[in-house]
């Protein structure tokens, strides 16, 4: 799950993090008495949830009250189209306005867990503000990686090993006390990603995070019950969130093909399999990895939804689950939902006989195959139709 | 193969009289599996299908019966301490299918299954087959028939599919392992190539992999210079767009890493045979092998 910049903040705040005085605003008016509290110049900050804000109009930097008005009047209600909100960019609804603050370097920071050695990685830059995949490309010698081992913690010697790769020596202590802390955010709140992105070194000599971006691993939110109040449903499309709500994991793309497949390694595989054969996968959906009437059922319910679609391809592998059970399901649920697409089905596994006996005795609008590569001709007859 | 399921494999299943652990108990017993007890805290002294005895603790479980493998269906939250009960008790190998164990959990847990030796397959996977030996996990059974190609895959119905199309084109499986689709897993590629390189009845090996991570390209350059038999792979996830994830928490791209191009040239590189076609995994690999 992923954190808005001001709830990152408020974490920071909490732990006592020294951070440049800001609040979040919902309307205009709203944006501009907060600006006269703060005094100038403020900063505003679109509050979305996605990267590449600066870039795409989504961050403003304004000297007076009357900025302030125009600017926000323009960024609430706007939609930010960056390199990751998808093509159809994310709406404008909060905006942080923040103090202005004066810097002489900025840096980059960030915890993320380390798959590979089971470690917390502390990944550094003195090249803030930039993002870190394209200068980990570019420039490997500016970014520094630093593994934690999870029980240790963050250790002073960490804090050194920072200092000097930062030319930041005389500040060592003060790195540590802030690494510290952003360290322990990270484990307490179970996060997958911290990034202060830029770490601002001030005019004044203090170290302060200007942005920061937080990612929760969603297998701990069970346990991080403050955390939750902080979900932004807006994050998803609306059937996303209802799939996540009958226990299915879907994905809305643009494409014309829609498909339904249990696991998720076959699901992509089917999506890359569509997109072979001339197809666009409309989505990912995996009903889970033993698949069952009731969740084909909601699957279809979600995919009837999508007015793009051609055809959909129901990609079902049996094993446990028999295939005349899955059958059974995949009828009844066309036509509860009123499915009249083209329906691609391939089952596979036991009983695989008799759920195509009752599939093709019902006499709907099905494409019946064995093997995935049955698929392939019609996936393209029917998209070029 | 010596590693995850042999002769001398005695099995104690964590969590065996939950749903999903007692109706796999069953399946494996009638694959060959050696189910010597189960654990079920507040259930120890009943029987488990009138012969299983079921202990209240994993150390119960090695006295009394001698139980060396476990097999761990244990819900998210608590399956993080059944793996180190396990571990602690002095257990060699553990699989743990369950999903959703958080990523802080299990960097603890992976460190110390390293750190004891213990074998540690999953969570989030479909667990190991032996056709004919005996299974220690979930995947259908009877699509895997005996036979000589080893393989390895994060997913589980991807593993079901590949193995069905691999044992479809006349040939059969030594050992099929799905290692798990999260981020933090136990055994990856790497561990499993060198156990299938070492297995006189394995012949030619099967990577299954899928976006996010370098698992696939470190299992590339280990390849390059320790695999003697032909390996084959491929990779699920072409379509999928940057910073989503794709179901299994650890299948997201980032930037440029974690794609199937980059897993594809690895493997390239290291003159591995890359599948693109999802439906001609099994028949490229036995045209492939009739060749040699």
């Amino acid at each position: 799950m992923k954190l808005h910049e001001y709830q990152g903040k408020e974490l920071l705040q909490n732990e006592g993090v020294e951070i440049p005085e800001s609040r979040v605003a919902y309307f205009p008016e709203e944006a501009w008495m907060v600006s006269m509290n703060i005094g100038y110049p403020v900063m505003l900050k679109a509050q979305v949830l996605t990267g590449g804000r600066g870039k795409s109009g989504g961050v403003k930097k304004c000297r007076s009250a009357e900025e302030v008005r125009q600017y926000s009047r323009q960024m609430f209600g706007s939609v930010l189209t960056t390199h990751q909100s998808g093509k159809n960019g994310l709406k404008v609804r909060k905006i942080l306005v923040e103090k202005a603050v004066d810097y002489e370097k900025e840096f980059y920071l960030s915890f993320v867990i380390d798959r590979n050695t089971a470690t917390i990685a502390l990944i550094i830059s003195k090249q803030g503000g930039m993002e870190i995949e394209n200068l980990s490309a570019t420039h490997p010698e500016s970014v520094k990686k630093i593994l934690i081992n999870p029980f240790t913690g963050f250790l002073p010697f960490h804090a050194r090993t920072v200092a000097a790769f930062l030319d930041l020596w005389p500040k060592t202590a003060e790195i540590f006390n802030l690494l510290g802390k952003l360290y322990r955010i990270f484990v307490t709140k179970e996060c997958t990603l911290l990034e202060v992105n830029p770490l601002v070194l001030t005019n004044a000599g203090s170290l302060i995070p200007l942005d920061i971006k937080i990612d929760i691993d969603d297998n701990a939110l069970i346990r991080q019950k403050e955390i939750l109040r902080y979900r932004d449903l807006s994050e998803f499309n609306e059937d996303e969130v209802e799939a996540r709500f009958y226990g299915l994991n879907f994905i809305k793309l643009d494409g014309n093909i829609g498909c339904m497949v249990n696991g998720a390694g076959l699901a992509m595989a089917t999506m890359d399999f569509i997109k072979q054969a001339g197809g666009a996968p409309a989505n990912f959906l995996d009903v889970g990895g033993v698949a069952t009437p009731e969740t084909i059922s909601r699957g279809f319910e979600i995919l009837s939804r999508d007015g793009s679609l051609k055809a959909i391809f129901v990609n079902i592998f049996g094993g446990i689950v028999r295939c005349d059970k899955v059958a059974d399901g995949i009828i009844d649920a066309t036509t509860r939902h009123h499915i009249s697409l083209p329906v691609i089905i391939r089952l596979s596994g036991s009983n695989v006989e008799e759920g195509l006996k009752t599939l093709k005795a019902s006499r709907k609008n099905f494409h019946l195959v064995t093997d995935v590569e049955q698929a392939r001709d019609i996936i393209n007859t029917l998209v070029n139709n | 193969m010596s590693a995850g399921i042999n002769e001398s494999t005695r099995v104690v299943v964590q969590g065996i009289t939950g749903r999903e652990g007692s109706f796999h108990t069953r399946q494996c017993i009638l694959s060959g599996t050696n189910i010597v007890a189960g654990v079920s805290p507040g259930k120890g002294g009943e029987k488990f299908d009138g012969n299983i005895p079921v202990y209240n603790t994993v150390s119960q479980a090695v006295e009394e019966d001698r139980a060396n493998t476990a097999l761990v269906f244990v819900p998210a939250v608590y399956a993080g301490d059944a793996i180190l009960e396990s571990v602690f008790a002095g257990i060699k190998t553990v699989v743990c299918i369950t999903e959703g164990i958080p990523f802080h959990a299990m960097l603890k847990v992976k460190r110390i299954a390293n750190t004891f030796n213990t074998l540690l397959i999953g969570p989030n996977c479909p667990g190991i087959i032996v056709p004919g030996t005996g299974k220690l996990g979930i995947m259908p059974t009877q699509i895997f028939s005996k036979g000589h190609v080893g393989m390895i895959s994060r997913s589980g119905t991807l593993l079901y599919e590949a193995a069905d199309q691999v044992c479809r084109n006349g040939l059969g499986i030594s050992t099929a392992v799905g290692i798990g689709g999260d981020p933090i897993i136990g055994s990856d590629f790497i561990y499993w190539l060198e156990q299938f390189e070492q297995d006189p009845n394995t012949h030619a090996i099967v990577m299954i992999g899928e976006i996010g991570g370098d698992m696939e390209e470190r299992a590339a350059s280990y390849a390059k210079a320790h695999i003697s038999k032909p390996v084959f792979a491929f990779i699920a996830g072409r379509s999928a767009p940057e910073g989503k994830r794709m179901g299994h928490a650890g299948a997201i791209i980032t930037g440029s890493a974690g794609t199937v191009t980059s897993k594809e040239t690895a493997f390239e590189q290291a003159n591995i045979m890359v599948i693109r076609n999802l439906a001609l995994i099994g028949q490229t690999v036995s045209e492939n092998l009739s060749l040699k």
